[in-house]
């Protein structure tokens, strides 16, 4: 999948990537299953052609996109992200996409949209995982508008210059390098534009330990274990696990979009 | 009954037992060593060690109505050997949490166990082991005197339900209780088996001519 290097701001961090084995064998997707290697074991006969995503709700412009007209609504730039696992590991992958504000651009939202809403495949045939009630399926996300159109937020396509692998969320995915993974969703079918604040999979799973927001914050623990460190994957046994940043290091970008927020009580 | 009670007299049988129970640990130690533990090791060792615990725990209990119910009554010889491993594994458990997790900072560590109820009910099964172990040995139950010995033992069964619950917390994050159901099944038919034998009425006894 080619691509030229981005220059948006931030988008390029100077960090190791970690190795292709281990973005592509260590994932949470529970459409799969919920142990880390269930991913890549059994999603290898994932259909990804053809594929449509439906653009729905407050847009002048609804309707299937097919994946390849997709594709082709911006050049394809290589992004090196890193990514933190709210569970408190973390990694740096090459992704290859395009800002998902240009998709929006595209499609032409009404005034009254103010949060967009992603929804992920959920098909019982093809996805093992769905048969445990872990999460309410389909598995669904959302950003305020104004997150959704920064440049950073990326539709992704592929990884180290290759088509995503299945277990990476073929074949196109979110990613918000500033929030924690769960956020990114994963081989998306429909994109809604929405007036009301969506209600994520993981806000409807356990409300108490999950927010709308999702910003990676040292400050801010999760109920159940201190978010300050995580550990790097791929750096062996005895690494030290680093501080975790706040906005997973990319405050000077995105930060000006929630000056006012209680970060604390907007988790 | 008794070819297999012969077997277990032998007195090769206790060594074989000892590195069997090693071997998972053996297996641990060669996959950090050869990086064949996966993307995150620390995780997976930790995990293991604390599955290793668990299961030892249920081969501990397994063994007394194991022998009941064959009359393989030298597998009692086994017995202290795999409660001992199930406190080694334990240890070992909670050492790679301290280590890998919390670097050996003794602050962390009492911080997370304050902090995390997941953590301070696997500390507390951990500590319920303690003075099992500490009592293992033939001198102690004769100092105790068997009575006392065996009710002290009887702690394991708070033992088997904190370490379940550890197991259940640790898994509620992510609503997946599959394999908690199995151990708390194993655990739940052993203690109940127990139960059962206590509440059951007493075997009548032939009165003597």
């Amino acid at each position: 999948l080619p691509a030229v290097r981005s220059a948006v701001p931030g988008a390029l961090t100077m960090e190791a990537p970690t190795a292709y084995d281990d973005v592509t064998r260590y994932n949470n997707f529970y459409e799969f299953g919920t142990d880390k290697a269930d991913p890549a074991q059994r999603a290898q006969k994932l259909k990804t052609s053809p594929w449509t995503v439906s653009i729905e709700g407050l847009v002048k412009k609804p309707g299937r996109y097919d994946l390849d007209a997709l594709m082709k609504l911006g050049a394809m730039e290589e992004r090196i992200y890193r990514l933190r696992c709210v569970e408190g590991w973390s990694m740096v992958v090459p992704w290859v996409g395009f800002s998902l504000a240009q998709l929006i651009r595209r499609v032409e939202p009404l005034g009254n949209a103010r949060y967009v809403q992603f929804e992920t495949l959920a098909d019982r045939a093809q996805m093992p995982g769905l048969s445990s009630n872990v999460i309410p399926w389909p598995y669904v996300e959302g950003l305020r508008m104004d997150e959704a159109m920064h440049p950073l937020a990326l539709l992704a396509f592929g990884l180290y210059g290759e088509v995503l692998p299945p277990q990476n969320g073929a074949p196109l995915r979110l990613v918000v390098p500033w929030k924690y993974g769960f956020k990114s969703a994963k081989s998306l079918v429909a994109i809604r534009f929405v007036e009301q604040q969506p209600r994520s999979a993981w806000q409807a799973t356990a409300p108490q330990e999950y927010g709308f927001y999702a910003n990676v914050n040292p400050n801010v623990d999760h109920p159940r274990w201190s978010q300050a460190s995580e550990r790097r994957i791929g750096e062996g046994l005895f690494a030290k696990r680093r501080p975790t940043l706040l906005f997973n290091g990319y405050e000077a970008q995105v930060g000006s979009l929630y000056a006012g927020l209680d970060l604390k009580k907007n988790y | 009954m008794a070819p297999v009670n012969a077997l277990l007299l032998k007195p090769a049988t206790k060594p074989i037992a000892f590195v069997l129970a090693l071997l998972p640990l053996a297996w641990l130690v060669w996959g950090a060593a050869a990086n064949k533990l996966g993307a995150n090791p620390a995780e997976a060792l930790i995990r293991s060690t604390g599955d290793w615990t668990l299961r030892f725990l249920c081969l501990t209990l397994a063994l007394t109505p194991l022998r009941q119910a064959t009359g393989w009554h030298a597998l009692a010889r086994l017995r202290r050997m795999l409660g001992l491993f199930c406190f080694f594994y334990a240890v070992v458990h909670f050492l790679c949490f301290a280590w890998l997790d919390m670097g050996f900072d003794v602050d962390a560590i009492l911080h997370d166990i304050a902090k995390r109820p997941f953590i301070l009910v696997g500390t507390a099964a951990l500590l319920t082991l303690l003075p099992l172990a500490a009592t293992s040995f033939n001198r102690a139950i004769k100092a105790l005197g068997a009575r006392r010995w065996q009710a002290l033992h009887r702690l394991v069964y708070a033992t088997a339900a904190l370490a379940l619950l550890h197991f259940f917390w640790m898994r509620a994050g992510k609503n997946d209780f599959a394999e908690v159901a199995v151990y708390a099944a194993i655990v739940g038919a052993l203690l109940g088996w127990r139960l059962w034998r206590r509440l059951r009425p007493a075997p009548r006894v032939q009165p003597a001519r």
